[in-house]
């Protein structure tokens, strides 16, 4: 066996988390630097990862497989594939930026980066884990963290938000774990790699399958979020510190989307082909009804949080319309709206760090005072309302291409059409957001406010720079993307 | 006619009827205990009864058991008794509600 | 030609921009003048490059230079390419963003100076170049689309490039909304198209629609959709509000981006897709009527405005009108069997295209020359100028000559062109020549006013006197002379045969009875001009009495604004609907997830007074609950 790349780079960040809390450091500066040593050899060792993969396997590399409860056939089961690569690297990414955007915190530190580390760690491990209990552990440890995280570091009603973030999720991971269990009991095994293979839609009856798929799909639904599920989502970003405004925005909701593609839609293509009309339906009410909501927010933290329902939207819709480019480009629009929005977030956070205003009334003419703080801010709006070279309309442009072309699902043009108008809605709200914040006359109170330092110019240019390059040369994840999708689709065209 | 199973058992049977009707009735907690020790020794002798009965010494092992968790639990619940005396001064169980709601 | 530098034709601006933002911004900025002289560098090595290309075309077998493409998504069956095609149409368009683009950087040089945003202004202004030459050598819809939004954004950020100014801010964001709402349907279009026929190149769609493999209904939605963007762009009817408040931006950016260059990019798409309009009757319809009516009806408003810019913007929409109906009367022509469809096509491009080179031309030199006037004045109104052409003689003289040609008058660029559409529309849908000779009438009565209030009579401003005045430098008069002489010749220059349309002899074109037509109502307009504004025979404060509730119409832009802006998005949409959404979102949908919690707490309130605290309640329900579960097993056993 080769070297575990895979448990090394998940369990590394909450052994700094370990080393964190043991060591008797009181020096907030020591503790960032700890954090940051431990997110960036993930973060470099997924690069590793990136490079070694092999591109033209469509079946999961460096895998680890050992038993782990025999009794009921769990294994410790962890690989890679085109799906979880690109969402592997951009969680060490984001995580790694996320050390960089709590620099400022030094209340508590130690506790603060220890579970911030944690948090990375439940949600690195959930992307590899290919065994459904280990995926479920991974997906319960990511709970605890945020919620202290949120109600201890954060703003506002943080712990309404806290709990309403904890109570929600868990009423899903509930659902979720019935329909594993279900599933157990049903085909006798917890291995995703197995269970996609057997064609449990004909050996089970309708009733059978269609209750698993929906126990399990609500569990993602809340996370993604869909539309009806999405309150706790506004709640939760508004209130919770930067940083994890950042992962919740830029990971942690991908894992309902990565939840859909790895385990409803393989393990039950047809369950999801029939029920794909009334998905589809519920994501293009996610993509209006989220942006028609944006549009009225005052709150800029809550106003990126709303859009994120839309944007996720798009996902849901790329997911169930069930062809090879559909679901390629809601996985890239996955990794897009990870980057765009972390970086939507992290520039909120910098906004509100300088002006301790996060009101959009109360703001106005900021790029006199912070230049380069409205230049980064307009770049990633501009990518979140899809402009051309961005990542944004690569991954909008092939979910939209890959609907409106899919023979899955009948009727899909019309909604796809309908969904595209998200797209002008989505440039109002983000142009509507920029002119109110950075135009217009400069206000006089935010005179000799400080604009982005040297470290935060670094880490945001950086978002950039891997945001246009997207944008620029898709391949460099569709190619990798693509061969997580055809074990899917294989489901469909035999 | 000769002792028989039944006669144990039913022995066992009342002795634990009136232990639990001691747990259930008193308001002493000393009482109360007492009671408890009662229902365990209706248990014990329905329990050797069986093994007896059974040819199989299992049952009078356990019975050794229970007599020493019994005696270990008689200490701490006294002493848990006196230790709420000295707090409370009293032993009156209908007085003991805090973990109402 | 090498492909690469065909590729260098649009990719040395992007460079250009590169280099400003990331080198001379940053570490130059004490010498701004730099990030200019790169610019400037940087377009005149396109125009070469262009004009090298033009010669290649000229010699190339159906005018027509293949260039590899590249893929940029592979995903399964669905291969995305990217690449770009030199044809005779895309070189036109090439020469006239090169070369009016060069103009402006250098006048830019001049009526920039000083500005805070010096590099910032040469750096949008490189990233428009770069991406309106992408835009006009793509050879694929989805390539054409990135810079489609690229130039979309570049106007965006020019409009808003004096951001502190609160109109400067709205009005860039809502010629971004305006157009991307035209965007929508370009973007449905393109997809309906590749769904259709599975490519996105342009060449093989126009041979597919030629040969009737698209559906009708198909070709048709498309075609509208198409239009749809078009019009965005190109700011005509239903979507041209945002043009006349795009002119918050500076001038020159209003002479590149709002009058030559992006603004005609709805044109240069309907004629680079002008084979798939013309076969659907009802599209190409569309687009003439479209036209026609947007002609007469910007230029309606052109004539009352008081500030010298919005009179151009106005004129700008009323001219890409013409555009429009040039190809548009020439497609129908084609679609009722007028004109055989070999020689349709090519000449509804050459009547359309030809117009926008020579409108390039004219119109940016008007822009140029009311950025001078500005510039001596302080001022885009015409009620506080008057009398410049004795202090701005150069100027005077270069917009003279643009106005005549705007007007259409003989020998001009603007004469030329325009009769092609004149002669288009009477051919073959004459309901629209008789809007299209009035509009001839309106054009040169609006601009000729122009000319009378700025230059003519005294000078009416109240600052300062007119010895203020002066001249602009030298830096901003050589491009305005340059293009003075090119909206002269323009009109000579073989464009309109070499894109396959009819040549004219120079005094043959006199003979044609048409070209008398347009030159009295020309003629016409231009003597009301002067006999309102020039002689004062007639009194223009009592004919706006007169004609009050007209003029009112005009001037309130037929309340488009309001009815847009105010009743439709704000009344409609954002306090009204979305408003409702907002609610629906924080009573409904989350006062049902309270509604749950809260719910639970109060069962809680009432349940939990079971919870004695007795330990004896307690053991009576256990015991009670063991001889129940006792009994079930014996009864159900």
């Amino acid at each position: 066996m080769s070297f575990p790349y895979l448990s090394t780079i998940i369990f590394l960040p909450v052994i700094g988390a370990i080393v964190i809390a043991l060591l008797p450091w009181a020096n907030p500066r020591r503790i960032k630097l700890t954090a940051a040593a431990f997110t960036a050899v993930s973060f470099v060792l997924s690069l590793a990862l990136f490079v070694m993969f092999d591109r033209s396997l469509t079946s999961p590399q460096f895998v680890e497989q050992a038993s782990w409860i025999p009794a009921i056939n769990v294994q410790y089961f962890l690989g890679l594939d085109g799906l979880s690569l690109p969402l592997l690297l951009l969680t060490t990414l984001l995580g790694f930026i996320a050390v960089f955007v709590s620099w400022k915190i030094d209340i508590r530190a130690k506790e603060y980066f220890a579970w911030l580390l944690v948090l990375e760690t439940g949600i690195l491990g959930v992307f590899c884990s290919l065994d459904l209990v280990l995926f479920f552990i991974f997906w319960e440890v990511e709970i605890i963290p945020m919620y202290l995280l949120i109600s201890i570091w954060g703003t506002g009603r943080k712990e309404y938000s806290a709990m309403k973030f904890v109570l929600y999720t868990l009423t899903g991971s509930a659902m979720m774990l019935a329909g594993i269990l279900l599933l157990y009991f049903q085909a006798g095994t917890f291995n995703m790699v197995t269970l996609a293979g057997l064609g449990l839609d004909s050996i089970l009856s309708s009733l059978m399958a269609t209750a698993i798929f929906f126990l399990i799909f609500i569990g993602y639904a809340v996370k993604l979020p869909v539309f009806p599920f999405h309150t706790w989502l506004p709640d939760a970003h508004t209130d919770a510190p930067t940083a994890v405004s950042l992962i919740l925005a830029g990971v942690l909701i991908k894992m309902g989307g990565y939840g859909m593609l790895r385990v409803c839609v393989s393990i039950f293509p047809e369950t999801a082909q029939h029920y794909a009309p009334l998905l589809i339906a519920l994501a293009v009410i996610g993509i209006l009804y989220g942006a028609a909501v944006t549009l009225r927010q005052t709150d800029l933290k809550r106003l990126i949080a709303y859009s994120s329902i839309s944007h996720m939207g798009f996902v849901l819709l790329g997911i169930f319309a069930l062809s090879q480019v559909s679901m390629a480009g809601a996985t890239l629009q996955m990794v897009s709206h990870g980057l765009v929005t972390g970086l939507l977030f992290a520039m909120v956070g910098l906004v509100y760090e300088k002006t301790h205003e996060r009101s959009i009334p109360k703001l106005g003419g900021l790029a006199r005072q912070m230049p380069i703080i409205a230049v980064v801010f307009s770049v990633a709006g501009l990518a979140a309302l899809g402009l051309p070279s961005t990542s944004g309309f690569a991954a909008e442009f092939l979910i939209f291409l890959g609907s409106f072309n899919s023979t899955m699902v009948p009727g899909i043009q019309v909604y796809t059409i309908v969904g595209i108008l998200g797209v002008v809605l989505g440039a109002g709200y983000i142009l509507w957001m920029l002119k109110r914040v950075f135009y217009g006359a400069p206000k006089e109170q935010y005179d000799g406010v400080p604009d982005a330092d040297r470290r935060e110019k670094i880490y945001t240019f950086a978002l950039v720079a891997v945001i246009m390059f997207i944008g620029i040369y898709p391949r460099i994840l569709t190619d990798i993307i693509k061969l997580g999708i055809q074990p899917i689709l294989g489901g469909f065209y035999g | 006619m000769g002792v028989g199973l039944e006669h144990f058992l039913i022995l066992s049977a009342v002795l634990f009827a009136i232990g639990l009707y001691g747990v259930l009735a008193k308001k002493n907690a000393v009482v109360i205990l007492m009671s408890i020790e009662i229902m365990l020794s209706a248990v014990n002798i329905a329990m050797v009864a069986f093994s007896r009965y059974s040819q199989s010494i299992t049952g009078q092992v356990f019975v050794i058991f229970i007599m020493v968790v019994a005696a270990a639990e008689a200490a701490v619940g006294l002493a848990l008794i006196i230790a709420i005396y000295r707090r409370r001064k009293t032993v009156d169980a209908e007085k003991f509600d805090l973990m109402k709601w | 030609m090498p492909a690469e530098l065909v590729l260098a034709i649009f990719l040395l601006p992007f460079f250009s921009f590169a280099i400003i933002s990331f080198v001379l911004r940053p570490f130059f900025n004490h010498r701004p003048l730099l990030s200019g002289y790169v610019t400037i560098a940087a377009i005149g090595i396109s125009l070469v490059l262009s004009i090298w290309a033009l010669i290649e075309v000229s010699g190339a077998p159906h005018h027509i230079l293949q260039m590899p493409d590249y893929e940029w998504v592979v995903i399964g069956d669905t291969v995305i390419r990217i690449g770009v095609t030199v044809d005779a149409l895309a070189v036109v368009m090439l020469i006239v963003v090169t070369s009016v683009s060069l103009m402006v950087q250098i006048y830019s040089l001049g009526y920039m100076k000083g500005d805070g945003g010096f590099c910032r202004y040469f750096a949008f202004m490189s990233l428009f170049t770069g991406s309106m030459l992408g835009l006009v050598l793509a050879d694929n819809l989805l390539f054409l689309f990135l810079f489609w939004e690229g130039v979309g954004l570049c106007s965006y950020l020019l409009i808003g490039f004096w951001f502190h100014k609160p109109e400067a801010a709205r009005a860039a964001m809502k010629a971004f909304l305006v157009t991307r709402l035209g965007d929508f349907g370009f973007l449905a279009a393109i997809l309906l198209l590749y769904a259709k026929t599975g490519t996105f190149d342009i060449g093989e769609l126009q041979n597919l629609a030629l040969t009737g493999a698209i559906g009708g209904t198909v070709l048709t939605w498309a075609a509208i959709g198409v239009f749809s963007g078009a019009a965005g762009k190109s700011a005509q009817f239903p979507l041209h509000t945002w043009l006349p408040d795009a002119m918050e931006g500076p001038t020159p950016v209003s002479a590149l981006i709002h009058a030559a260059t992006m603004v005609a990019a709805g044109v240069y798409l309907v004629a680079r897709m002008f084979p798939v309009f013309a076969s659907s009757t009802t599209a190409i319809t569309t687009v003439a009527i479209i036209g026609g009516f947007t002609a007469i009806f910007a230029a309606s408003m052109g004539l009352v405005m008081n500030d010298i810019k919005r009179v151009l913007a106005y004129s700008t929409i009323s001219q890409l009108g013409y555009m429009m109906l040039g190809l548009g009367t020439v497609g129908v022509g084609i679609s009722t069997g007028y004109i055989s469809l070999e020689h349709g096509l090519a000449l509804g491009v050459a009547v359309g295209i030809f117009h926008l080179f020579t409108h390039a031309f004219f119109k940016s030199l008007l822009f140029l020359g009311a950025g001078s006037v500005s510039h001596a004045t302080g001022t885009f109104d015409m009620r506080e100028m008057g009398g410049l052409r004795k202090a701005m003689p150069w100027t005077f003289f270069t917009f003279l000559i643009a106005s005549l040609s705007l007007a259409g008058i003989w020998p001009l660029a603007g004469f030329w062109s325009k009769e092609g559409i004149l002669a288009a529309s009477f051919h073959y849908v004459p309901v629209l020549f008789y809007l299209a000779i009035i509009t001839v009438f309106m054009t040169a009565f609006y601009i000729f006013r122009v000319i009378f209030l700025t230059f003519g009579g005294e000078y009416r401003g109240t600052d300062q006197g007119s010895h203020g005045l002066h001249e602009s430098p030298v830096v901003m008069l050589v491009p305005m002379v340059i293009l003075a002489i090119l909206a002269v010749v323009a009109g000579l220059l073989p464009i309109n045969e070499f894109l396959g349309g009819e040549s004219h002899s120079f005094f043959g074109a006199l003979s044609h009875p048409l070209a008398w037509v347009s030159l009295v109502w020309a003629g016409g307009g231009i003597f009301l001009a002067y006999a309102i504004y020039g002689a004062k025979w007639l009194s223009a404060a009592s004919l706006r009495q007169r004609f009050a509730p007209i003029h009112t119409l005009f001037s309130r832009k037929y309340w488009f604004d309001e009815l847009y802006e105010n009743l439709f998005l704000m009344r409609l949409l954002v306090n009204g609907i979305f408003a409702a959404l907002h609610w629906f979102d924080d009573h409904i949908i989350d006062g049902a997830v309270n509604g749950i919690a809260g719910g639970t707490v109060a069962v809680g309130t009432v349940v939990r007074r079971l919870e004695t605290g007795q330990l004896q309640a307690y053991g009576l329900a256990i015991f009670v609950g063991i001889l129940a579960i006792v009994a079930c097993v014996f009864i159900f056993s």
